[in-house]
């Protein structure tokens, strides 16, 4: 039987987030580490994905490494580099930017493999199609892969998409989100520690009628009134889609991606009909 | 200087005239919106008015400085009602007087337009057959985007509001 391999992905340039996405803190220690920990003792062997100029950076430095060994961009560089490094085994490919990520996701995953199919994944709750970097990609998976990508196309995605594939349903609401920007590491923060944004709602003409009150007090984990807003919707049956609202936020219009904060008075404004 | 009034009450129209009464002034001109008996085909009873009345003034205030600003006009002022208006009452005035007329009259027309896309108020119409409801804004353009990112008051555009006239 083939050997069952970990693969954490540290490779990416965290462009959008601004600093290096393997450094962050959520579990009190770099989330590369925290990644590697859960994933080791569920393999036979375990190792980081790194590019070759990475190889000496301090935090990557410590872990047993796969070096980008093919130059394209994207994670199948990684997936690609292991399969040429160890082409008998199959690989657990974990991106390490999904702070929800838990145990009971990998050991399903494990669970569920039974050889027959290509690659083991999880359904994205997202859009439904297969999650590439939280998969165990078999073999015949990782050299349909390097088929792919000497035809030009790289993502692994699609790869999972147009093989035989077992799909799973996910097991742990946000547990396959990855985090790429500011605003999302700090809802996921909020999330993590239980810590809440208190809230003042105000409500005018039709929004206060069908939410039956003027004001309300809300506690929420989400870190900008996007999310909010649906959610109010949904509870409250506002006949307005979001794109059609401004926001005030302390008395003043602001931008639905300003970053919310405890004490904060938030007024949804519907289109106005005045004069 | 206060320029725009949310009211919740009739006003005195003629100390807001008044007000505009400037000896370098050569003319003035007015905007009154009254509450009219139908609407699309309904029996209109009457209408309520209600307004976020804090950011009302605030964005009110703000439309009256840019007519100033854009026009050669020498005073300007705005007042909206809120609370319950009977069939005839003045829901809206805008009084703007100017060294010459033309720019009286455009920034008249400004003001106007940009009260009724910008302020935050909403109308509620109470018809004869004992019926109420919030006015849709059935003429809207798409509003801003939930994501858009700059705050402009520039009056190119439409705050989601819409052009429902009276």
């Amino acid at each position: 039987m083939r050997p069952l391999y970990g693969l954490v992905l540290a490779g990416g340039v965290s462009s959008r987030m601004g600093q290096d996405k393997a450094a962050l803190t959520y579990h009190g220690e770099p989330q590369l580490r925290y990644a590697f920990e859960v994933l080791s003792p569920m393999v036979e062997r375990c190792f980081v994905s790194v590019r070759p100029a990475q190889k000496n950076e301090p935090l990557r430095a410590g872990f047993p490494q796969i070096v980008d060994a093919v130059d394209i961009d994207g994670p199948a560089a990684g997936l690609l580099s292991a399969h040429q490094a160890y082409p008998e085994a199959a690989w657990l490919v974990l991106a390490c930017d999904l702070p929800l990520l838990d145990r009971v996701t990998l050991e399903t995953l494990i669970g569920a493999c039974q050889h027959q199919h290509t690659a083991v994944a999880y359904r994205s709750e997202h859009d439904g199609l297969p999650e590439p970097l939280c998969a165990i990609w078999e073999p015949a998976a990782l050299e349909a892969l390097v088929r792919q990508v000497a035809g030009g196309r790289n993502c692994p995605r699609k790869l999972l998409i147009n093989s035989d594939t077992l799909l799973l349903s996910p097991q742990t609401q946000g547990a396959l989100d990855n985090i790429n920007t500011p605003e999302e590491r700090e809802s996921v923060t909020r999330r993590l520690g239980g810590q809440m944004i208190r809230l003042e709602v105000e409500y005018f003409a039709q929004m206060r009628e069908l939410a039956g009150q003027k004001t309300e007090t809300v506690e929420t984990a989400f870190g900008t009134v996007g999310p909010l807003y649906e959610q109010l919707k949904e509870k409250y049956g506002f006949p307005f889609e979001a794109s059609r609202l401004r926001v005030a936020l302390n008395g003043d219009f602001a931008s639905w991606t300003q970053p919310l904060m405890t004490g904060d008075h938030v007024v949804f404004i519907p289109p106005v009909t005045g004069g | 200087m206060t320029h725009f009034l949310m009211a919740d009450a009739p006003v005195d129209l003629n100390a807001l005239r008044d007000g505009l009464h400037l000896a370098e002034a050569g003319g003035f001109c007015t905007f009154e919106g009254w509450v009219r008996n139908s609407n699309e085909g309904r029996a209109v009873d009457g209408l309520e008015y209600e307004a976020y009345a804090a950011l009302a003034v605030k964005e009110g205030e703000r439309i009256i400085e840019e007519a100033l600003a854009r026009f050669e006009i020498s005073h300007a002022v705005a007042m909206h009602r809120t609370g319950t208006l009977r069939i005839g009452d003045v829901a809206v005035w805008i009084g703007v007087s100017a060294p010459h007329r033309d720019a009286a009259f455009r920034a008249c027309r400004y003001i106007i337009d940009e009260i009724k896309h910008r302020v935050p108020v909403w109308k509620k119409e109470h018809y004869l057959d004992g019926d109420a409801e919030w006015v849709a804004c059935h003429h809207c353009q798409t509003a801003p985007r939930a994501s858009d990112e700059s705050h402009d008051h520039g009056h190119h555009h439409d705050h989601g509001s819409c052009g429902h006239q009276h």
